[in-house]
Parts: C-alpha cells; sequence; structure tokens
C-alpha cells in the first residue's frame, strides 16, 4: 500500500514538508514537473508512519496520506 | 485496512493556486475548507476575496465567491450577509488590505458585532505589489519602501488588530494563531473552525488573525520564513485568544 | 391614493414598494430623510438598514447585498457620492443591479448643502475608473421621483447594472402630492441564477471585476458597450414642452425643467415662440431629438442648468448631427442658487447667447 500519495503536477518545491517529517524520509528529488519545480519525494516509505505532518505543511495540497489500519 | 488520513477537502478545486513556492496562503486556504467541512457547513458558504495576492482566491474555492474592492471586504460581506443571514460567510483579508486601507470597515464591522467570521492574513508585507511597508511590518524589518529597515520614528509602529479590535464590545470571538509548524497549523485550524461555531450560532462577529510568510518578499527560503514568523512575528504579535464571549474569563495574549 | 409626500420619501418609500430590502446609507444633507425613513420603514417589510461608516462602506455594501440577489440601495449627496465613485465602478464591472440615489447639492469640494446639478459629468460620463455607465434618471417632481426610483430597480436587475436616480436638493426637500407606485411580492420576483447566494455544492458564482487577460477584458468591455448601446435603443426617455412650433428651445433637467415651463409659458406671452425639451434619461441622452428639433426649424437652443455648463456639451452633442447651424447658449445659476422663471425669460429675451455662464 501507499502511504504517500503525490500530486506532482501542484507540487512547487518549497520544502515545507521536508522539513515537517520527523522521520527525514522525504526530500527534493531530481524529478521536474511541468512548472519546472523539482518535486518532492519519499526515499523510506516503509518508515513513514502516516502522521500527515508533511501534508498539514504543504501549501498546495499536493500529498494524500493514507494509512493500514 | 487502507484509511486516507489526509486528503484535499472538496471545497478547494484542483486549479494550481498562483501563489510563489511555500507561501502560506495555500495553507491557509486549506484550513478553512477543511473546518468548514469538519463543520458540515459547506452547503451555504460564500467567501469574499480581497485584494492582493489572494485577490484569486475564488480560483481555488469552490463556494461562491466575491472579489472585493482593497479593504472593502468587511463591507461586502455585511451587505451579503444581511441579503442572506442563512449563509456562512467568510472574509479573507491581508494585513494592508485590512489594517491599511480597510481599518474604518473592518473596525466598524467588528463593533457592529455583524454575523461574519474574517479570516486575517498577517505576513508584515505588501506582497502583490512586490514587497513594500504594510501596516503591521516589524521595527527594523527591511522592505521596497523602508529599504533600511522600518523606523518607527520615521514610518510609524505596527499596528495590533487583535489587541485593538478586542478593546470593542461587538465582536465575539478575536484569536491570534500562525501556521510557522504543524501544531500552530493544527490550532489555526480549530480556531477557524470556532469562528465559524460562532457565525452558525449567530453569536457574531469573529476574526482570526494568522501569522504567515511571504518567502518572496521576505528574500527568504520557505523554511527561514517561517522561522521568520515563528521568533520576531510570535515576539511581536503574541498568539492567543483575545476576545471569546464564550469563555467568562478571557484569556489575553501571553 | 395620492399622498403629500416629501421628495426623499417618496424616494424610498418608492424603493420599499419596487422589493428593495436593503438599504445602506450615511447621514449627509441634503438626503438624511432617506436613510432616516428607511431606519424605521425596512423593519416594518422585514428588510435590512445598516448606517455605515462611510459612503465608501454603505456601496460596497450594496456591492455585496446586490450580488447576493437582493434589490439594494443607497442615497447620499454630492460629496459622498464622489466616495462611492471607487464602489459603484466595481459593482458596475461586476454587472451588480443596484439603484444609487444623489440629491445633488453644490461644490467642488464641500461646497454648499443648497439644489444644484453640478454632478451631471460625474453621473453621466463615468464618475469612477474605467469604461462603464450607469442608467441616469432625473426625476423633476416628486411623483416622478417615486415612478422612476420604482422603474430602477427593474431596469437595474434587467441590465445586472447600476442605475442612479439624480435629484437634488431641492427635489429632496419639497412636498408634493404623490402616489407611491403599488408593492412587489417580493418573494415572487424572478430568481437570480448568476447571484452569489450560496450554491449547495453546485456550479460556483463569482461576483467579479478583474479580468487579468487582456483579451478577456476587452470582451468584457465589449459585452458591457452592448448593454449600453441597448440602454439608448430601449431606454431614452425626455418629454417635449410646446416645442411643436419652437423657434427657442431652452434644454433643462430635473427642478430647472419645472421653472423652465414657466418660463416658456411667459415667453410665449410675450410672443416669442419658446419650447422646452427635457430629457428625463440623462444617461442615455435623447440626443436625436434635439436634432429634429433643429432640423425642424428650432434657432436658438439654450441650456438651463444648476452647473457651469455641463449639460450644455451633450446640447451641442445631439446637435451635431443636425443639417442645421443653430445658436448654442447657457443659461446657469450655481452655487445653490437657483434661477426664477422670470430670469431665463429675460436672458431669453436679451437676445445675447453665449456659451459662457458668466455675466
Amino acid at each position: 500500500m501507499k502511504k504517500l500519495l503525490f500530486n506532482e503536477s501542484l507540487c512547487k518545491g518549497c520544502g515545507l514538508c521536508v522539513s515537517a517529517c520527523p522521520k527525514k524520509i522525504l526530500k527534493l528529488g531530481n524529478k521536474i514537473n511541468a512548472m519546472g519545480y523539482a518535486v518532492a519525494e519519499c526515499t523510506d516509505e516503509d518508515s513513514c508512519i502516516s502522521c500527515a505532518f508533511c501534508a498539514t505543511m504543504c501549501p498546495d495540497c499536493v500529498i494524500e496520506v493514507h494509512k493500514e489500519v | 485496512m487502507d484509511k486516507i488520513v489526509f486528503r484535499k477537502p472538496k471545497l478547494l478545486n484542483d486549479t494550481p493556486m498562483h501563489y510563489c513556492p511555500g507561501c502560506t496562503h495555500g495553507i491557509v486556504h486549506r484550513l478553512i475548507a477543511e473546518a468548514l467541512e469538519e463543520l458540515g457547513d459547506t452547503d451555504n458558504v460564500i467567501g469574499i476575496a480581497p485584494v492582493g495576492c489572494a485577490v484569486f482566491a475564488y480560483n481555488y474555492f469552490t463556494c461562491d465567491m466575491f472579489q472585493a474592492a482593497h479593504g472593502r471586504a468587511p463591507s461586502v460581506a455585511t451587505g451579503v450577509k444581511r441579503a442572506n443571514p442563512n449563509s456562512t460567510v467568510f472574509v479573507y483579508q491581508g494585513d494592508g488590505d485590512l489594517a491599511s486601507i480597510g481599518m474604518a470597515e473592518i473596525v466598524h464591522a467588528a463593533t457592529r458585532g455583524e454575523n461574519i467570521t474574517v479570516i486575517f492574513i498577517n505576513n508584515g508585507i505588501y506582497g502583490m505589489t512586490g514587497g513594500q511597508m504594510a501596516p503591521t511590518t516589524l521595527p527594523g524589518q527591511k522592505t521596497t519602501t523602508s529599504q533600511s529597515g522600518r523606523n518607527p520614528l520615521e514610518h510609524g509602529n505596527p499596528i495590533k488588530i487583535c489587541e485593538m479590535l478586542s478593546t470593542l464590545t461587538g465582536p465575539a470571538y478575536i484569536a491570534r494563531t500562525s501556521v510557522h509548524d504543524v501544531k500552530a497549523v493544527r490550532a489555526t485550524r480549530e480556531a477557524i473552525k470556532k469562528g465559524f461555531k460562532m457565525q452558525r450560532e449567530k453569536k457574531g462577529f469573529s476574526l482570526i488573525e494568522i501569522l504567515s510568510t511571504c518567502p518572496t518578499n521576505f528574500h527568504m527560503s520557505p523554511v527561514a520564513a517561517l522561522e521568520y514568523a515563528k521568533t520576531a512575528g510570535c515576539e511581536a504579535y503574541p498568539l492567543g485568544v483575545y476576545k471569546d464571549v464564550e469563555q467568562s474569563n478571557e484569556v489575553k495574549g501571553k | 391614493m395620492k399622498q403629500l409626500l416629501k421628495g426623499n420619501e417618496a424616494v424610498a418609500e418608492a424603493a420599499i414598494a419596487a422589493g428593495c430590502r436593503c438599504f445602506f446609507g450615511y447621514p449627509i444633507t441634503p438626503q438624511n430623510e432617506i436613510p432616516e425613513y428607511m431606519s424605521w420603514r425596512m423593519k416594518e417589510v422585514g428588510g435590512h438598514f445598516v448606517q455605515a461608516e462611510s459612503e465608501v462602506s454603505a456601496i460596497n455594501m450594496v456591492y455585496g447585498a446586490g450580488g447576493a440577489g437582493a434589490r439594494a440601495m443607497t442615497s447620499s449627496s454630492s460629496p459622498g457620492v464622489s466616495l462611492k465613485q471607487e464602489g459603484i465602478s466595481y459593482i458596475a464591472g461586476a454587472e451588480v443591479p443596484c439603484v444609487i440615489v444623489n440629491m445633488m447639492r453644490a461644490g467642488p469640494g464641500l461646497g454648499g448643502i443648497q439644489p444644484s446639478q453640478s454632478d451631471y459629468f460625474q453621473a453621466t460620463k463615468g464618475g469612477g475608473h474605467g469604461d462603464y455607465r450607469m442608467l441616469v434618471y432625473a426625476p423633476s417632481s416628486v411623483q416622478e421621483a417615486a415612478d422612476l426610483t420604482y422603474k430602477a430597480f427593474f431596469r437595474a436587475d434587467y441590465y445586472r447594472n447600476p442605475v442612479m436616480i439624480l435629484g437634488d436638493g431641492m427635489l429632496g426637500q419639497m412636498m408634493e402630492p404623490a402616489q407611491i407606485p403599488v408593492a412587489v411580492d417580493v418573494n415572487k420576483l424572478p430568481k437570480k441564477s448568476w447571484a452569489a447566494s450560496g450554491n449547495n455544492g453546485g456550479k460556483q458564482r463569482v461576483i467579479n471585476s478583474i479580468f487579468m487577460n487582456p483579451d478577456t477584458l476587452e470582451a468584457h468591455n465589449a459585452h458591457l458597450t452592448k448593454k449600453y448601446e441597448e440602454m439608448k435603443k430601449l431606454d431614452t426617455m425626455f418629454e417635449h414642452y410646446r416645442t411643436d412650433d419652437a423657434e427657442v428651445v431652452l434644454v433643462a433637467y430635473g427642478i430647472v425643467a419645472r421653472i423652465c415651463k414657466a418660463a416658456v409659458d411667459m415667453l410665449r406671452d410675450g410672443g416669442i415662440k419658446a419650447g422646452l425639451f427635457r430629457p428625463i434619461t440623462l444617461f442615455p441622452f435623447p440626443y436625436g431629438e434635439l436634432a429634429k428639433l433643429s432640423d425642424n426649424g428650432a434657432e436658438t437652443f439654450v441650456s438651463v442648468e444648476l452647473s457651469c455648463g455641463q449639460l450644455i456639451e451633450d446640447v451641442k452633442l445631439g446637435l451635431f448631427d443636425s443639417k442645421n447651424r443653430p445658436q448654442v447658449g447657457v443659461f446657469a445659476r450655481v452655487g445653490g442658487n437657483v434661477m426664477k422663471p422670470e430670469d431665463v425669460a429675460e436672458y431669453i429675451k436679451a437676445g445675447r447667447i453665449t456659451q459662457s455662464w458668466i455675466k
């Protein structure tokens, strides 16, 4: 199951999700979207605790967060 | 089992926002939508957009919207609410719009106890016009019209809206929050919810001042801009509830 | 049934009859009877009255209420109407119907509180910024003030455009017998599908005057212009008084037109073939009628006005289309002074017709 779904076309690469992540598993990668921004990605989804801190700080509603229950 | 713990609220559409990277307008737009959805209050919402970067807010909300002249949003909201008393009306204003050109309108909407909810974005700068000094610019803060930093002797002092409006009898709820980190964002959502709840219960005027950033005109990274809001911003503009008619002991800012 | 009514009260009650349920005002002489009347009358009819903190705020309340679908009105007098110009421009741009009353007083600046027509340009040529027009009605009696105010709400809704009632201190303050039109049932007025009144999850309605794309804004300007062209076709109103064989035509509107009727009678008694042409709508201005009068043989046209030569400009524009070249002049009293019929008659008799109002 994917815990983090990125709507990459909306990402502006601001990095607020990266700094909010308590597990330090987000980064701005090498992928560039149509707007020309390096988009956020998750480097280790297994470590993700679905806390949604990233989505809470994202100004552009890029991230949808799922959790296994 | 897969459970969605966070998704875009339905009161926002999928149009990419025109705001700069890291601009907190996007966060606050989402919080308004979330607050209304959590209250189950999305059917009859009418928003009033200001002049400033949020002039295009109507492009992102799915509810009916007005675009108001600079500073006049509280008056437009007054007309909307009077014509349509069962609607939920929110006003979205920046600091130049609300605390400078629109000072008369906000003070009188507040003192009339107009049953509307005002979301006041305080980032201490005119964003859309390119970073000029705002009524809320901090002493020492450099802007394009205070290039050596705001000097109170020369430029006057910042205006504290929550403190000022909480002296009035009319308002039901006045609070200052911030969006500098996750905890602050969540507290802001609760404050916005409280404002809308009071409107629904016809308790009167509510205003939530939200300390925000403008990374572009602060000449800072989005992360550094939030740190600035957390430190310098919160020091100059203490967070807290300034007026709450539901509380017998009013809690003033820290 | 006719009642003895003050002009300002007739305007207010006619607005109620037309279904106006939102009134926003601010005190200024000589229109105070309108907000005063509305302050108690709106309560009786279940409407809303707000005394705003300024004319700027009042017109923006009108923008909100009108944009949310209500029949909304504000009233003021000259300096206050200047303050409303920003809002009127937005209202016209966003296509919000509403009625604005201006009971003119003399200016510029704070001026005086006596009757005047010195806001003619402001009302008819677009007092605010940008390309827009308002339908402008100029009543000349209390009865007509009531009738035109009533009509104004229907035409405002038809065009989704602001409509102005342009009166003056004298019309607002004087009392005459008048009959208020039959009241509409506000619940039976047509629903406004464009109004931002809460969309219940349906199609979003936006009340807005910002168009960042030049082509989009140009198309919007063209759409607005089409409305103004339609007003010219459908809404132009005027009155002729003894103009059939007139050699001298007085052109006047509002209260001045009544003074001129007496002047015309005096001149006729003295053997001068005078007539009066009275525009009832100042925008659209009945230019074509003036040209017809000239083509029919009228040789002299005198604009009689309480302004320093404003109406005369539209008189000249109207006569531009005539095949003849009639003489054009202006007779004016300003500053709050009002001419007597004898003054007008003497000016015509003296025969020194000039295009400057200064003697």
